[in-house]
């Protein structure tokens, strides 16, 4: 019997506030997230638990039980205030996943900072544009990163410090402070910042279409709904072995890759590793791995290995499997049935909206491609693009909407008020991705509405890269678009117009995909470059990308009334 | 050859994938995927480099994770196509 039982019963009778009872939220006042994922875990005689069993690339382990975890963290927090942050600051995590960013993510918390996690692939653009705006005042970060931040330093006046948790006695600038958590003996007793549920916890970075990236920004109380959709939709029970594949840099790694599980007590797994589908499996088995979060880029590359590799290891202590992201194919659902005799159920959620929202549950019916059911508590439909009215007919294409109000929903992108209450029509929070519903009540993911590349699970803003294209020595004009890819869904595909006296060639390919790789972020780089004499635009001078992307995926062009004439 | 072909990799590995102030250090056998230094969006550009460079055409289901891990595989997987 899976732990959410009776989705129709549970869907009826549910209210968050009995969702914040079965977490024990606010018992004694006490409301910060950095408390529910260690200090009451210990409180309930599971201190010596296992929390965290970390693994390098190079094969080192490192583990963790929560009173670990309740030390440790406790001792970033007094670290943090001895450098005098202050509650409200954002401090901005930079790392790769190593247990400093998983257990400084704590800490950072209890001392009642605004935790921002980053992309520790980030290129120096990408990372500068994310702490300028946020205003951000301390970065941990790691020697490897360090030379990223340095670089970018003078040009952030908020940034006053900078923390390396591996500087091993190398020689620091001005403003830069080493602590070694290693070395750092754990602190027993920390006064936890009395955080109101309301107060500002996670800011997380997600792109749009136009502009720059926007921090939406998550509070305390967000860990009702993550805790419970870990129970209910992950299925997790204390005895558990649990590995989430996502980066904390992203909303999975930290909503269902710190919080959920750890509010949950149970242990997880990290591999701090590049995708090798033999590493993965033989981890699976070396940790008898129960429960498994992944992303579809992530079982699609597994498949591509094939079914024969599977054979070479047992995983028969797999027991449920999740998948977000991207939507899952019908094919990678049927292909795990056949090499871990299970399904990946797949779930549908946002940065924006802090936890999973629409999700086939464990024990309901899966119908292979489709994106499940709302989760109780979440009132979700499909409206129309034009009226913003809801779509009372089954099967017809909508904006998926959801009904404000859920505990892990974001309040505000951070200084961007605007753009925060455009995403709202007649009441409902649109998330700009369109899908139909069955007469059955499933969701069926049809596509993004906005130009927005979802590549491998990640949302990279089209804006971004045609403005870091222009300062290309070569670049006169770009376009970025998502073209198809049977791994990551989309990939970025580059539109580019020379300048007068350069030619195409591989050498300047190469070196255009390189110059944004560095910038931005790998995620972000065109994996395929097209240079076109000019790029089409509406008669206001605007570069019609749809007419590019349309192109690219073989669909209808569309109204073509407003391009300009040649 | 052979060693003339690993500083050729090497060189362009250092150059395009480690930062330019950073100290670590590139041999043959160090881990380049699963090591986090090159990641399978930029294997797209690095399998560019070696096409053009040796002169070679390596098809997509060769580019793997494994194929790429270390510069010794990267050698491997060239020498397989410069031959052929």
């Amino acid at each position: 019997m899976s732990n959410v039982g009776s989705y129709e019963e549970r869907y009826k009778g549910f209210s968050w506030k009995s969702a914040a009872e079965e977490l024990g939220y606010g018992t004694g006042g006490v409301f910060n997230i950095g408390y529910y994922c260690s200090d009451r875990i210990c409180e309930r005689g599971r201190g010596g638990s296992l929390a965290l069993l970390w693994e390098g690339f190079s094969g080192e382990v490192k583990k963790f039980t929560f009173d670990d975890l309740r030390r440790f963290s406790n001792r970033f927090a007094n670290m943090l205030e001895q450098n005098g942050l202050q509650a409200g600051d954002r401090i901005c995590l930079f790392m790769d996943r190593i247990p400093e960013l998983y257990i400084g993510f704590l800490g950072v918390l209890k001392m009642g900072g605004i935790v921002q996690p980053l992309f520790s692939a980030f290129g120096e653009d990408a990372l500068s544009m994310r702490l300028a705006d946020a205003g951000t005042k301390a970065v941990l970060t790691t020697r490897k990163h360090l030379p990223k931040v340095r670089r970018i330093r003078a040009a952030l006046p908020s940034l006053t410090t900078v923390i390396i948790v591996d500087a091993g006695g190398r020689t620091l600038e001005n403003g830069e402070v080493a602590f070694s958590m290693a070395e750092a003996q754990g602190l027993d007793s920390y006064r936890v910042h009395p955080a109101a549920p309301e107060m500002p916890s996670v800011l997380h970075y997600t792109s749009g279409t136009t502009g720059k990236p926007k921090g939406a920004l998550h509070v305390h109380s967000s860990i009702v709904a993550q805790y419970l959709t870990t129970k209910w939709v992950l299925d997790v029970t204390p005895d558990d072995v649990y590995w989430c594949t996502a980066d904390p840099g992203w909303v999975t790694g930290t909503s269902y890759g710190i919080i959920g599980p750890w509010a949950s007590g149970i242990t997880q797994v990290v591999l701090d590793a590049g995708f090798s589908a033999r590493n993965w499996y033989d981890f699976i088995q070396r940790y008898k791995v129960t429960v498994w979060y992944s992303a579809p880029t992530a079982i699609r590359l597994l498949m591509k290995e094939g079914l024969e590799v599977v054979k070479h290891f047992d995983l028969s202590s797999l027991r449920h499997l999740a998948s977000v992201g991207e939507p899952l194919n019908a094919e990678a659902v049927i292909w795990s049935e056949k090499a871990f005799g299970k399904p990946f159920h797949d779930t549908f959620w946002q940065t924006e909206t802090g936890c999973i929202v629409i999700t086939n549950f464990p024990g309901m019916k899966i119908k292979p491609g489709s994106m499940g059911k709302p989760f109780p508590g979440i009132e979700a439909t499909v409206v129309h693009p034009k009226t913003g009215d809801p779509v009372e007919r089954k099967g017809v294409v909508g904006l998926i909407a959801l009904k404000p109000g859920w505990p892990a929903m974001f309040r505000s992108y951070w200084n961007n008020a605007q753009t925060y209450e455009g995403k709202f029509r007649n009441g409902w929070y649109i998330c700009g991705d369109r899908a139909s519903v069955d007469n059955e009540g499933y969701y069926w993911f049809v596509g993004r509405d906005d130009d927005v590349i979802n590549t491998a699970g990640h949302l990279v803003g089209p804006f971004e890269i045609e403005s870091a294209l222009l300062e290309h020595s070569a670049v006169a004009e770009s376009a970025a678009v998502g073209k198809p890819d049977p791994i990551n869904m989309e990939v970025v595909k580059a539109f580019v117009a020379l300048k007068p006296g350069y030619s195409s060639s591989d050498d300047l390919t190469m070196d255009i995909m390189n110059f944004i790789r560095k910038k931005l972020s790998p995620l972000a780089m065109p994996q395929e470059i097209e240079y076109v004499p000019s790029l089409p635009k509406t008669r206001s001078g605007k570069i019609m990308r749809r007419l590019l992307r349309a192109k690219e995926w073989g669909e209808e062009i569309g109204d073509t009334s407003t391009l300009e004439n040649d | 050859m052979a060693e003339d072909l690993k500083r050729v990799i090497i060189d362009y590995i250092k150059k395009e994938y480690l930062d330019e102030d950073s100290d670590e250090e590139i041999t043959e056998d160090t881990k380049l995927i699963s090591g986090g230094i090159v990641d399978s969006f930029s294997m797209v550009s690095l399998k560019m480099f070696l096409e053009k460079k040796f002169h070679i055409k390596i098809p997509d289901e060769k580019a793997t994770p494994e194929a790429f891990d270390s510069v010794n595989n990267i050698l491997t997987l060239v020498k397989e196509f410069v031959q052929s």
